[in-house]
């Protein structure tokens, strides 16, 4: 860009992103050798190696259950986040309607305003409705939290979306449902997608909230990990971090991968 | 597609030339695919922050109590300014290190930028509770890092439960949040620019800060708005990484609703964080509309 | 697909059709009426309407005011996917994730045809537009110009009675755009179908039109044949957008006398007022250059100065400054040239019958 800066100041630059890089990657990889210590304590580096924390949480009911329920909320928020995400999204991008800006700044506003604030309400309605602990629960206000998430991504793909070709599609005799399965939604699946792998993520990494609406009967993996570090000094929650980041890994690789290949088709 | 941009209603590009409509039908369409992310948002997210306000109000008796103790109480306003002093901190340090990176990722060739955008992405990406418990292991009393700053020779400086360990935490964990809206406008700017000032005779250092700097601050302002509005409701990693005494508000609402049941005094503070946060909101957002309207008109 | 030569083509009538948004008019109460089987093209300049006609032919527009009918049923009411017309658009609008025989195809399924007769149908409007072998390919591998002919065959192969084109040729090279005007005639006569063409292309109106109907600022100002648009424009404005026009600038001072710069021009042609400020028009083919002071012998003889010369290979064209400073354009064909140059003082004549006097 200053193309006539020394290459002094683009290596020391460079050097710099470099420490920067490492300083925002690195940390979270210390979980990894650490959930393989063999001992009951958080010291680092340990002093020997042992599985036997994996076994721990594979085998510790309480925390299988965690990861369990984990991802049946997160599945099931992926789902419904998409499916109110994408309608919403397709209702915003369509046409210009009474209350547009106001109802755009409502969905996307869970995005905005700190999640504490919002999760004291909730616990207060569950407690009334007994719906602490709940699935139906988890899912409802995880989904609230995935939509702006959802949204966002959708509406972007239907924006640079050639309307014309519904219109096409609509002069060749198709119907609007029609239209949207057969030539919308294949054109903007990488949007969805994306969307509810965000929904998911969302969903799976949510603690402030799942803290309050949590009861002995259903507590999602960040909570039993968040409980795990206040009162134990057990390396369990080593291994089940390690086997979050593997999990988040494998799902980031998969959305970069549709990313490119939605580049690549276009 | 930037926060800005969403917020604001977005531009929408028209693909055709003349617009599409059959408005009543279209009307009704959206409507109908609107009503249920519109139950679903009300229900779970209206209704409770109105039910907070209302508890706010009127736990446990009708009146301005609840507010009163807060305004009066010098813990809880010890706990807002360092909440605010954090928040700040964080930012600086977020611009202070994402700015760099920002620009290096606008000035190195596709592959540097690749790359470092998958790494400002990786943070992303990794579970909150992942990053808080590994600055834990990391920070702990003899930990990792302690034994590093003692081979420099700053060996007694307590990393954990420390308002110092927090600020390093979030800031690493915001970071993307200040290096993305950046980029974004970095990339934006017409480099001529740069070419013109320096082809008029200007040193390149004077083109930078005179030219190409001040066309950043709109990626400058939406960073650290949202950096800095996040870090206003931050639980879990004040909360893991502090302690009691140095808290932020978020913890004193957890502590006030489950520890005290005191609803009345959690809601009422509830209410005041979401006032600071729409009042930062508004100011740096009129702010960045009145930087890009005199963008315009230059 | 049986070539039938009866039309097979519906009428589409426009009555005071009109469209409005807020307090912009796009098209004002135009009457309009294509006949069953013929090819009518909407000529215009940008932003005269002619679009805006078109989509609420289609049904992407709403009609403001006024009726619609195709075939004498009202459509204004119908929504697009339920008026059987077919419709070409300028971005081509292929599906990109389908292959060139699923987009042609997609009407077809639409109707619910059975398979065996979506295969006969799709070949046929494939071969129809010269592309038989291309089924397999997706939109991405082909070229402008085969895109829009697989556009064309999507339109076209469920048989429609109504196909409407939206400056379908506007995208791509002249020389591409020439031989595809060709084979849109062509397609035009082996299917009888009403075709509605929009276009701002002059030239192109003339070669595929039955008729003509030019758009100017959200109105028609005529419609005709192009022999009729040509020879007899009724206004400045088509004389203009028509081909080229001489004009020259007077004042009535009875019948069909024009006072033009203090010389006495007669036209074969118009009616205004005496005192009336008007134009002459007259093509610049129909003008011929008398070199030399004198003025020659002929009804109208105007003076005026050679600009300049420009040479086209078949043809010569020639600018010429009036007294009144205004240009006219003089076409001489290459085997009748009168020789001139720059800044020469020549007279120009034409016959009364090949002018036509028109309110300026």
């Amino acid at each position: 860009m200053i193309r006539r800066s020394t290459t002094f100041w683009r290596a020391l630059l460079l050097a710099f992103c470099a420490a920067v890089a490492v300083w925002l990657v690195a940390p979270s990889l210390i979980v990894v050798p650490l959930s393989f210590t063999d001992r009951a304590s958080f010291n680092f580096p340990p002093s020997g190696w042992s599985a036997q924390w994996y076994t721990n949480f594979f085998t510790d009911p309480s925390w299988l259950w965690s990861l369990e329920a984990s991802l049946r909320v997160g599945v099931l928020v992926a789902i419904v986040a998409t499916v109110c995400g994408t309608a919403a999204a397709v209702a915003f991008s369509r046409t210009r309607f009474f209350g547009e800006q106001g109802l755009r700044a409502l969905l996307l506003a869970p995005m905005i305003v700190p999640v504490i604030v919002v999760a004291i309400g909730i616990y207060a309605i569950y407690l009334r409705l007994n719906l602490l602990g709940t699935t139906l629960g988890f899912v409802v206000a995880h989904s609230v939290l995935a939509l702006p998430f959802v949204i966002v991504p959708v509406l972007a793909s239907l924006q640079g979306f050639d309307r014309r070709l519904e219109d096409a599609a609509a002069i060749c005799g198709a119907r609007r449902w029609t239209t949207f399965r057969t030539v919308t939604l294949p054109l903007v699946a990488p949007g969805v997608l994306s969307g509810a792998l965000f929904a998911f993520a969302t969903s799976f990494d949510e603690v402030i909230l799942s803290l309050f609406i949590q009861s002995p009967y259903l507590q999602t993996l960040p909570v039993r990990m968040y409980s795990s570090v206040t009162r134990d000094t057990d390396p369990t929650i080593a291994a089940a971090a390690t086997v979050i980041l593997a999990l988040t890994t494998a799902l980031t690789v998969l959305a970069s991968i549709i990313t490119i290949r939605r580049s690549r088709v276009h | 597609m930037t926060l800005v941009d969403v917020f604001s209603g977005g531009a929408a590009p028209p693909q055709s030339r003349t617009e599409t409509e059959g408005a009543r039908r279209r009307r009704r369409g959206a409507y109908a695919l609107l009503t249920p992310s519109v139950i679903l948002v009300i229900g779970v997210f209206v209704v409770p922050l109105a039910l907070m306000l209302w508890r706010s109000f009127t736990d446990p008796v009708a009146g301005f109590g609840n507010f009163t103790w807060y305004m009066g109480d010098e813990v809880q306003r010890r706990v807002l300014l360092r909440t605010f002093t954090t928040g700040l901190e964080v930012t600086v340090i977020c611009l202070v290190l994402g700015y760099p990176y920002a620009y290096a990722m606008v000035a190195f060739g596709p592959k540097v930028r690749a790359m470092l955008t998958l790494l400002v992405l990786v943070p992303f990406w990794t579970s909150l509770m992942v990053r808080t418990f590994a600055w834990v292991i990391l920070l702990q009393d003899n930990g990792p890092a302690h034994t590093i700053l003692s081979l420099i020779g700053l060996g007694d400086v307590q990393l954990i439960r420390t308002n110092l360990g927090v600020v390093i935490g979030m800031s690493q964990i915001l970071l993307p949040f200040m290096v993305l809206p950046l980029y974004a406008v970095m990339a934006g700017i017409d480099r001529k620019l740069v070419l013109a000032s320096s082809s008029l005779g200007a040193r390149p250092l004077t083109s930078f800060i005179r030219i190409w700097a001040p066309l950043t601050m709109p990626g400058v302002g939406a960073g650290a708005l949202m950096v800095f509005i996040s870090s206003l409701g931050f639980y879990v990693t004040p909360a893991l990484l502090g302690s009691p005494d140095n808290a932020l508000i978020s913890q004193q609402i957890y502590v006030q609703v489950n520890s005290l049941l005191q609803w009345g005094r959690g809601a009422a503070m509830g209410v005041v964080l979401l006032l600071l946060t729409f009042v930062v909101l508004a100011v740096l957002m009129l702010a960045l509309r009145r930087a890009s309207r005199q963008e315009q008109s230059s | 697909m049986s070539i039938d030569h009866a039309p097979r083509g519906a009428s589409i009538t426009m009555r005071g059709l009109t469209k409005r948004y807020d307090a912009v008019t796009a098209v004002n109460a135009i009457d309009l009426e294509a006949r069953p089987g013929e090819f009518l093209t909407l000529l215009g300049p940008s932003g005269s309407g002619k679009t805006t006609t078109l989509n609420m032919i289609a049904g992407f527009v709403d009609v403001t005011e006024g009726e619609l009918q195709i075939d004498g049923k009202p459509v204004a009411d119908l929504p697009p996917y339920r008026r059987n017309i077919g419709m070409v658009f300028q971005e081509y609008a292929l599906f990109p994730h389908m292959t060139v025989t699923r987009n042609v195809e997609y009407p077809l399924r639409q109707r619910k045809f059975a398979k065996a007769e979506r295969r006969e149908k799709v070949a046929a409007a494939l071969q129809t537009v010269g592309l038989e072998d291309y089924g397999g390919r997706m939109p991405k591998a082909l070229s402008g110009g085969q895109q829009q002919r697989v556009a064309l065959a999507r339109a076209i192969v469920y048989e429609p009675r109504v196909l409407l084109m939206d400056e379908p040729l506007g995208a791509l090279d002249k020389k591409l755009r020439d031989s595809l005007q060709l084979e849109i005639k062509r397609i035009h006569g082996e299917l009888g179908t009403t075709f509605v063409y929009v276009t701002h292309d002059q030239d192109e109106a003339l070669v595929l039109s039955d008729r003509i109907a030019v758009f100017n600022d959200a109105r028609i100002e005529q419609v005709g044949t192009p022999t009729e648009l040509y020879e007899r424009p009724e206004s400045v404005f088509v004389a203009r957008f028509l081909g080229e026009s001489s004009l020259f600038c007077g004042t009535v001072t009875d019948g069909r006398t024009v006072d033009v710069g203090g010389r006495r021009i007669v036209a074969g042609r118009g009616d205004c007022a005496p005192g009336d400020a008007v134009a002459v028009v007259v093509r610049p083919e129909r003008i011929r250059i008398a070199a030399g002071e004198s003025e020659p012998a002929a009804v109208n003889a105007v003076p005026g100065r050679v600009i300049q010369e420009i040479y086209l290979g078949n043809s010569r064209k020639v600018e010429v400054q009036l007294s009144d400073d205004t240009t006219v354009l003089v076409r001489e064909s290459a085997g009748s040239i009168t020789p001139t140059e720059p800044g020469q003082h020549i007279w120009l004549t034409f016959d009364p019958d090949n002018a036509a006097i028109l309110p300026a």
